[in-house]
């Protein structure tokens, strides 16, 4: 028989491969990887703001992210630097400062790595509850927006010409991205978060040729990344988190394997 | 049949303004229903700038914008679509509307490439593609249209067929058309309006008041007036097979 902690680990899993998919999607479609990372790197803030005003975390890194996203989308507009430099300037002064202020918080025990990798094996039921109902949310969002973001994705020019209004749901989805960063934080840790949200959708490119397919099959990976990896962590007592990521990594390879394939049935 | 013709889009003394220098400065004018509207000039003259302005895409600006309708249709003269995108024409084509899939089906067939239906954005040709994006553009039946070069990079064949399609659609749809080309030819015989740009309004009128104009004659060159020449002269008489003239009455 499988452990609670065990069962409790996969159904997290599970509800961040459902919600990771369509939202890595959009991420390689706008190219925002980079992004991702930016945000997560701003989640270390977050956390330590939650433990310096004892808050949630998850409400404090949501929180933070906002801040860093919107103020990313104001500077993109206002300054001539480049997309990359101005992500770069936020990870890593978001980055330096959450770490300047775990430094006063000494006096605490303070977990770095377990902030960094996470750790799903240790998933109570209230994060459980903040997973399902939060990624619940985060998709439902997304559906009501899909069809003007994608067209804002598409083309920006296009989306605005035709009544669309792509700033604001460039908008909304940031703070989507945002939030899936704040409820899957504490399961796969900051530097896996980003792995999560784009080598399942990477691997759905490589084998799709519309929209709605990638979106699905991105999915598909992340459930099989989340599987694979939990029971190889079980079986070969392998860190669990960095073991999704490992999975979802052999099934990108897989994907180019079959894709080399395709291609050569077609001719 | 004389109805009223209802204005579609207004625009009232606008003026944009990037990085401290003006590239339009001033312009007006309106498209009506049934309509086709077209910009010409020279280079860096605004004509892409003031479309983009008509369709908000520009925001800050100083002037009046006024659209009656928010049915539109746009082909821009650039799009950059990222290929990390799986999409194919079927997707693009209800990307901001939903036609259904016969208007879909009609909109492709009458642009000539609905054998793509199903290929991916990606794999088709510039021509091709131009095609697709005037499709898509059509398929919903918008009341107005923004051509923005429609036939860039379209075979010379397609170029005209395209042409005539556009002026069958502002005829069948009862649509305004605010067309930006370069094509002398075409602007001077399938227009009813003619707006000449050169950072402002350098003149406008129909087509042959236009031609008359000497700002015109200046901006494009002694040839550019003999065009319209040309095109009249046409009318006043037809070929017949062995290639002799016969004289209308």
């Amino acid at each position: 028989m499988l452990d609670d902690f065990f069962i409790r680990a996969i159904l997290a899993g599970i509800g961040i491969a459902l919600v990771s998919g369509p939202i890595g999607c959009f991420i390689i479609w706008r190219r925002l990887s980079f992004f991702g990372d930016t945000l997560s790197h701003s989640a270390l803030l977050g956390i330590t703001m939650a433990i310096f005003f004892d808050i949630n975390i998850a409400l404090s890194v949501f929180v933070v992210s906002s801040v860093i996203a919107i103020i990313l989308l104001k500077l993109q507009k206002t300054t001539k630097l480049p997309g990359d430099a101005l992500l770069g300037l936020l990870a890593h002064s978001s980055l330096a400062i959450g770490l300047v202020v775990i430094g006063f918080l000494s006096s605490i025990r303070f977990d770095v790595m377990g902030l960094l990798f996470g750790d799903i094996l240790a998933v109570n039921q209230n994060d459980l509850l903040l997973i399902w109902i939060g990624g619940a949310l985060i998709l439902l969002i997304l559906k009501l927006i899909w069809k003007s973001l994608f067209a804002a994705t598409v083309n920006y020019e296009l989306a605005e010409a035709e009544g669309m209004n792509p700033d604001k749901y460039n908008t909304i989805f940031t703070l989507l991205l945002a939030a899936i960063i704040a409820i899957s934080i504490k399961i796969v840790g900051l530097l896996l978060i980003t792995g999560m949200l784009i080598m399942p959708a990477a691997m759905a490119r490589n084998i799709s040729n519309n929209p709605i397919q990638m979106v699905k099959l991105s999915i598909l990976g992340g459930l099989l990344s989340v599987l694979i990896g939990l029971f190889s962590s079980l079986e070969f007592n392998s860190a669990s988190g960095p073991s999704i990521i490992s999975a979802a990594l052999i099934l990108f390879c897989f994907s180019l394997i079959r894709f080399k394939k395709l291609s050569e049935l077609k001719k | 049949m004389n109805r009223e013709k209802k204005i579609l889009l207004k625009v009232e003394n606008v003026s944009f303004s990037k990085n401290n220098k003006w590239l339009v400065k001033d312009v007006s004018l309106e498209v009506k229903q049934g309509e086709i509207v077209t910009l010409i000039g020279p280079n860096g003259s605004g004509k892409s700038t003031t479309a983009k302005i008509a369709l908000g895409i520009h925001k800050k600006i100083e002037g009046k914008v006024k659209k009656f309708t928010n049915k539109i249709g746009y082909v821009p003269q650039k799009i950059s679509i990222d290929w990390t995108l799986p999409i194919r024409v079927i997707d693009f084509m209800s990307l901001t509307k939903e036609p259904t899939s016969e208007q879909i089906n009609i909109a492709l067939n009458l642009t000539g490439v609905e054998h793509l239906k199903n290929k991916n954005l990606g794999n088709l040709s510039g021509g091709e593609f131009q095609r697709v994006l005037i499709a898509r553009a059509i398929a919903s039946k918008p009341d107005l249209l923004v051509l923005d070069e429609p036939v860039q990079g379209v075979d010379f064949k397609g170029e005209i067929a395209l042409y005539e399609l556009i002026k069958k659609i502002s005829e069948e749809l009862n649509c305004g058309i605010l067309l930006i080309s370069h094509d002398l030819h075409v602007v001077m015989s399938a227009t009813d309006f003619v707006v000449c740009l050169n950072g402002h309004v350098c003149c406008s009128g129909t087509p042959q008041t236009v031609a008359k104009n000497n700002e015109y004659q200046e901006l494009f060159g002694d040839r550019a007036s003999t065009i319209l020449s040309t095109y009249e002269h046409k009318h006043d008489h037809t070929h017949s097979p062995d290639g002799t003239i016969k004289r209308k009455q």
